[in-house]
């Protein structure tokens, strides 16, 4: 066992987790945000995509016991005040979704692009979301959505 | 997943005292860890080296570029001296798989772990790379010897490549729609003293091509490449690509690669 501190979504939390606990079980069984989803658990599908310190990851492949000290944002903690997110509302707005299981991660792909792209052009949107797929073949709303954003964020 | 004990290195002496029985360096984790989800691999002890702060940072003088085995592909391929120096390694890291993956993946872990399709052994060949570990120096063409097989020993942790800055050099690949690893890339470095070319995804390890460096020596050019033939002998063959195909995509690629330099 490994005692971890870290921070989820802005709140401290400190645990002993089994050394071999995956970020996205940890989140899902221990804090009970089932927001990130796990669809692959091969690290391919970007379902369990959150922020680790500010960047992207996926939370399948990343062990809890690795984010000591480090702040994670889930997609439970993209509103704020009970306001949705932009990215959330653009994708509301889109329907950039169908079934909806991607859709946790596509939302926190799609913010960390815009970090760090504030203005991506359709290839760009396309090209980053490589590592989120969505089962449904949804994609032309799922950009639609990202790109309505950045043009509000 | 089966258990092993986490610990965490905060220099490279630690990392190699920690280093006992069946246990491995733990990096981004990005094949490691899946490895062990599938039960391909199992340990005792994963020792984490990213708080290591000698095994990050990248350093470039005229002569070569020496970037910490830590660095995560985002890292290299973002970084100004890389983007200066040599241009088409910049180009390679940006093309790993994904934006997650390469927030996480590193430089040391994917040529430690040697995958036949992993893009950066080819780097390391076509450019000369050294490997510098925690115990020796080690030129790429000696380090690379198999599938999934290097020349390190246990517990020896990459610390630094060093790769030589070519006049001229890229590297083109055929991604996997899927994986994005190659299912052909060449890496073509014109170096001060040779022609390299190093291919990857072809066979069942990364691999010099002898007589693409010898046509490219004469006349750097891709017509120069226009009436080699190819054997298809030893290169994979699977699903995605069979071994003929592959060997067209080595001619193809590696024109479009001369062509880019």
């Amino acid at each position: 066992m490994v005692k971890v501190n870290l921070k989820v979504n802005k709140k401290s939390i400190s645990k002993e987790v089994s050394d071999n606990t995956l970020l996205s079980d940890f989140l899902r069984e221990k804090l009970l945000l089932t927001g990130t989803h796990v669809g692959c658990d091969t690290s391919q599908c970007g379902a369990c995509v959150v922020h680790l310190n500010g960047q992207s990851v996926k939370s399948c492949t990343t062990l809890v016991a690795d984010c000591e000290g480090s702040e994670i944002t889930t997609i439970e903690g993209l509103a704020e005040n009970g306001k949705m997110h932009v990215m959330q509302q653009s994708f509301k707005k889109h329907h950039g979704l169908q079934c909806g299981f991607c859709t946790p991660g596509m939302v926190m792909s799609a913010v960390d692009l815009l970090q760090k792209n504030k203005k991506p052009n359709e290839q760009e949107i396309r090209d980053w979301l490589e590592g989120n797929i969505c089962r449904c073949t949804g994609y032309q709303n799922i950009v639609a959505a990202v790109k309505d954003a950045a043009s509000k964020l | 997943m089966k258990n092993f004990n986490f610990k965490t290195a905060t220099s490279t002496k630690e990392a190699t005292k920690l280093f006992s029985g069946r246990a491995a360096f733990l990096a981004g984790g990005m094949t490691l860890l899946p490895a062990i989800k599938l039960r391909l691999a199992a340990y005792s002890d994963l020792i984490n080296i990213k708080k290591i702060k000698t095994l990050s940072g990248i350093k470039a003088s005229s002569k070569s570029l020496k970037i910490g085995s830590a660095s995560t592909h985002v890292t290299v391929a973002s970084s100004k001296e890389v983007i200066k120096s040599i241009p088409s390694l910049s180009f390679l890291a940006d093309g790993i798989g994904d934006p997650q993956v390469r927030n996480r993946g590193t430089i040391g872990g994917s040529i430690a772990n040697n995958d036949p399709a992993a893009d950066y052994p080819s780097a390391c060949l076509a450019l000369n790379a050294i490997i510098h570990t925690s115990k020796r120096k080690i030129p790429a063409d000696k380090f690379f010897k198999g599938m999934f097989e290097t020349d390190l020993k246990k517990g020896e942790l990459i610390e630094a490549i060093e790769f030589e800055i070519p006049e001229k050099s890229s590297y083109a690949k055929f991604p996997n729609p899927a994986s994005r690893y190659a299912i052909v890339g060449v890496y073509i470095a014109k170096l001060k003293k040779e022609v390299r070319v190093a291919i990857t995804g072809a066979s069942s390890s990364v691999y010099r091509s002898k007589e693409l460096e010898a046509a490219l020596t004469n006349n750097f050019s891709a017509s120069a490449i226009n009436n080699i033939n190819i054997s298809s002998a030893d290169l994979n063959s699977d699903i995605h690509a069979s071994e003929d195909y592959r060997a067209h995509l080595i001619k193809v690629m590696a024109q479009k690669a001369v062509s880019n330099c």
